[in-house]
């Protein structure tokens, strides 16, 4: 069981036996007094591709963006890799975390936006070896062949010494994708990664992430509107509706046999 | 302070009193000038908008300060017309920041919707009716933050009139300074006196905005204390706040 | 109208001496203006409050006080704390104050103006507080404000004019103290009035066609 999830404190896996990359644990957010997140707990093990679906405000985006303490929980705490992330502990109390401590956890997992976010004034290679080079200490040399090797894997070898400006929304995802795996992470999160793209360009950028997923062990926390691309990587689907999840299963169950009215509608609505 | 007599600050004030003067008649002039320049520039005949054009692009091109001179000691020497050197004054300033003021008249005389234009030719108005009946009423409540800032550079423009004789709040700090010997307690004040003048314009602004906007139906500017102004950042900075933001809120 | 080309000709050597010093003024003025108003900038978006706070009463007293006084601060006041400068210092100083309190809100809109995708970019990769500020938001914020910190200097040259008052030689002091020598006003006056608008026009002009290409 890769995933364990539920909305109430008597169904929560009861074991987590470290192997779990991350444990939210009765997470609740709320922006105001709109909950988007429920006493959310979930755990997600090393090297699997979870996959978040559910209709918009349901609570999926926020995951992710609190996974990049892009926001930070109301309740509950979230490990990755065993570490929390939001809090640390002090004295054996837990305590909030420093912007050092959570910069430290961070480093684990990578991001890639729904509207790419690359840096309109660094050329796609300093776009890739930035952070290699000024957070993990790379050297110029190392950053770059490892930048070069990822511009292969995502077909854009040629497209080196171009401004982001100049290169196509599918182009410049691939770009985000190689520049969030330049870090290595354990984790890789996908935010809505195709939905600001043009049509034609959707099936390039699913490509290179279902390369990426049959190929590597890195771990993918991904929501999409694309169903038949969760079907293709996902080893886990989480339906989300109202800031819980409703509904957890192997693709196929959740595809093919929901159980709940809400996934069926849901489902029927999308395909 | 103690070397500050009753006479002294009976000095400083009047200065205050003349500076609000010059700063009142200027603003009258300037806005005049503004008005008649910054319409002319939305004429629909070329000549009218290049005159007008180049009207504002000379005022604004030389320094208020160089033109102050000139008329003060060229109209004179070259032309034989000697003003009174209050009137000088407010001739330098109007005519100067008047220009500056007819580019935010002709920006929100543009920024008027061109249906409204055309809404006026289809119910036959004249020109000069679809100018005062239809576009000022709506384009002049835009006007009043960014006249605001003109105004407050108008105030601290009139310090120049001290150079020339005129007895306004600098004037006055000089002569302080020369009868006590010091610098340090008359400057301190007047800068204090300036600052409040405009801390007092900007609110007044602010009243005249909030019922300018009540009168075109619209929702009145959120209410803030201060003195705070927004600084007009010119056209590029403003269009780069349009900018998307991009994120992925959701 | 008397006009006298003669006294044109013999001004001539005294302007050049004059623009020198008014572009001398202008460079270092804004030197001070750009580093000083990012200075203002930053401050000001600080969360500190004992740091946000009191620079932002401060530009704010400098913006809305006038210039010319506060040349005679710095020029007479500061002698009496044992700070002398020379009029020129004195006038660099106090136009580069001056207008730091300008940039500075440019700045501020040119940083508000960085998409918020691009800090969470920065988060997302980890990079420091230092560098996220220093490779990515100040690059992106400083080329949109280009134009308008380039207005601002038009603006400080049309205002240069004021350290003349304080004794400074720039094209103003320099056709003062011709026309006090030879009681010829008209011409020198006219004629760097004219050099302004011919310095200022097509700087400006340039500053326009900035803002068109950035904007597209």
């Amino acid at each position: 069981m890769s995933t364990e999830s539920s909305t109430s404190k008597e169904t929560k896996n009861p074991a987590v036996d470290g192997s779990e990359l991350i444990e939210f644990k009765d997470v609740t957010k709320r922006f105001g007094s709109n909950v988007v997140l429920d006493n959310l707990c979930f755990d997600v093990s090393s090297g699997k591709h979870v996959t978040l679906i559910g209709p918009s405000g349901s609570g999926k985006t926020t995951i992710l963006r609190l996974l990049m303490t892009l926001v930070k929980p109301e309740e509950g705490t979230i490990k990755v890799a065993g570490e929390y992330l939001t809090h640390e502990t002090k004295n054996g109390k837990l305590v909030p975390a420093s912007e050092r401590h959570s910069r430290e956890v961070r480093k684990n997992i990578g991001m890639v936006f729904q509207q790419f976010n690359l840096f309109p004034n660094m050329k796609v290679l300093r776009n890739i070896t930035e952070a290699p080079v000024h957070v993990l200490g790379l050297s110029k040399d190392e950053a770059e062949q490892r930048a070069r090797e990822l511009l292969e894997l995502v077909g854009l070898t040629e497209h080196i010494d171009k401004y982001p400006s100049q290169l196509s929304g599918g182009q410049q995802q691939r770009v985000a994708i190689a520049r969030a795996l330049a870090m290595r992470p354990q984790v890789l999160l996908l935010d809505e990664v195709t939905s600001a793209l043009d049509p034609e360009l959707v099936a390039g950028v699913l490509d290179v992430l279902r390369d990426i997923a049959h190929t590597t062990d890195i771990t993918m926390l991904c929501v999409t509107h694309e169903m038949n691309f969760a079907r293709d990587i996902s080893d886990d689907v989480l339906m989300f509706d109202e800031g819980r999840v409703i509904e957890s299963g192997s693709p196929e169950k959740i595809f093919s046999e929901p159980e709940h009215e809400r996934t069926r509608e849901f489902l029927s609505a999308v395909l | 302070m103690t070397d500050l007599t009753w006479g002294l600050w009976e000095l400083l004030l009047n200065g205050v009193w003349l500076t609000v003067q010059l700063t009142v008649l200027s603003a009258l002039l300037g806005a005049a000038v503004a008005f008649v320049v910054g319409a002319a520039r939305t004429h629909r005949l070329r000549s009218v908008r290049f005159l007008s054009g180049a009207y504002m692009e000379i005022f604004r091109g030389t320094s208020a300060l160089v033109l102050m001179f000139w008329i003060f000691f060229v109209l004179p020497v070259a032309f034989g017309w000697q003003l009174l050197p209050m009137w000088a004054a407010v001739l330098a300033l109007g005519l100067s920041y008047g220009a500056y003021g007819s580019e935010i008249v002709r920006g929100s005389l543009a920024a008027v919707a061109p249906a409204q234009q055309e809404a006026g030719i289809a119910l036959s108005f004249s020109p000069w009716q679809r100018l005062t009946k239809i576009v000022l009423p709506q384009a002049w409540p835009e006007m009043i933050p960014p006249a605001n800032n003109l105004l407050i550079e108008l105030l601290k423009g009139t310090a120049l009139v001290s150079i020339m004789g005129v007895a306004d709040i600098t004037f006055g700090a000089s002569l302080v300074r020369n009868a006590t010997g010091q610098s340090a307690p008359v400057y301190t004040i007047v800068l204090v006196m300036y600052f409040v003048l405009a801390f007092v314009m900007t609110r007044g602004m602010r009243v005249l905005e909030r019922h300018a906007k009540a009168g075109v139906g619209q929702a009145p500017p959120a209410k803030s204390f201060g003195v705070r102004r927004q600084v007009t950042v010119p056209r590029q900075a403003d269009a780069s706040r349009d900018v998307p933001t991009t994120g992925g809120a959701s | 109208m008397s006009w006298d080309w003669s006294a044109v000709s013999e001004f001539m050597p005294r302007l050049w001496e004059g623009v020198l010093l008014t572009l001398q003024a202008l460079v270092l003025g804004s030197l001070i203006a750009f580093a000083l108003g990012l200075v203002w900038a930053l401050a000001q978006r600080s969360s500190l409050k004992i740091v946000s706070w009191p620079v932002t009463a401060v530009t704010e007293f400098i913006r809305n006080t006038p210039l010319l006084v506060q040349l005679f601060f710095l020029y007479f006041v500061l002698p009496e704390w044992n700070i002398t400068l020379t009029a020129l210092v004195a006038g660099v100083v106090g136009l580069g104050l001056h207008y730091s309190t300008y940039t500075a809100e440019v700045y501020r809109a040119g940083i508000d103006g960085v998409p918020v995708g691009q800090w969470e970019a920065c988060t997302a990769l980890s990079l420091p507080r230092s560098r996220t500020w220093s490779a990515v938001i100040l690059p992106q914020a400083i080329r949109r404000v280009v134009p308008a910190l380039g207005n601002y200097v038009i603006a400080m040259l049309k205002d240069s004019p004021m350290i003349a008052i304080i004794g400074a030689l720039e094209m103003l002091g320099q056709a003062r103290q011709f026309s006090a020598e030879t009681f010829q006003p008209t011409e020198p006056i006219t004629v760097i009035g004219i050099v302004f608008i011919l310095i200022a026009y097509p700087a400006s002009l340039l500053m326009r066609a900035l803002e068109r290409r950035l904007v597209h």
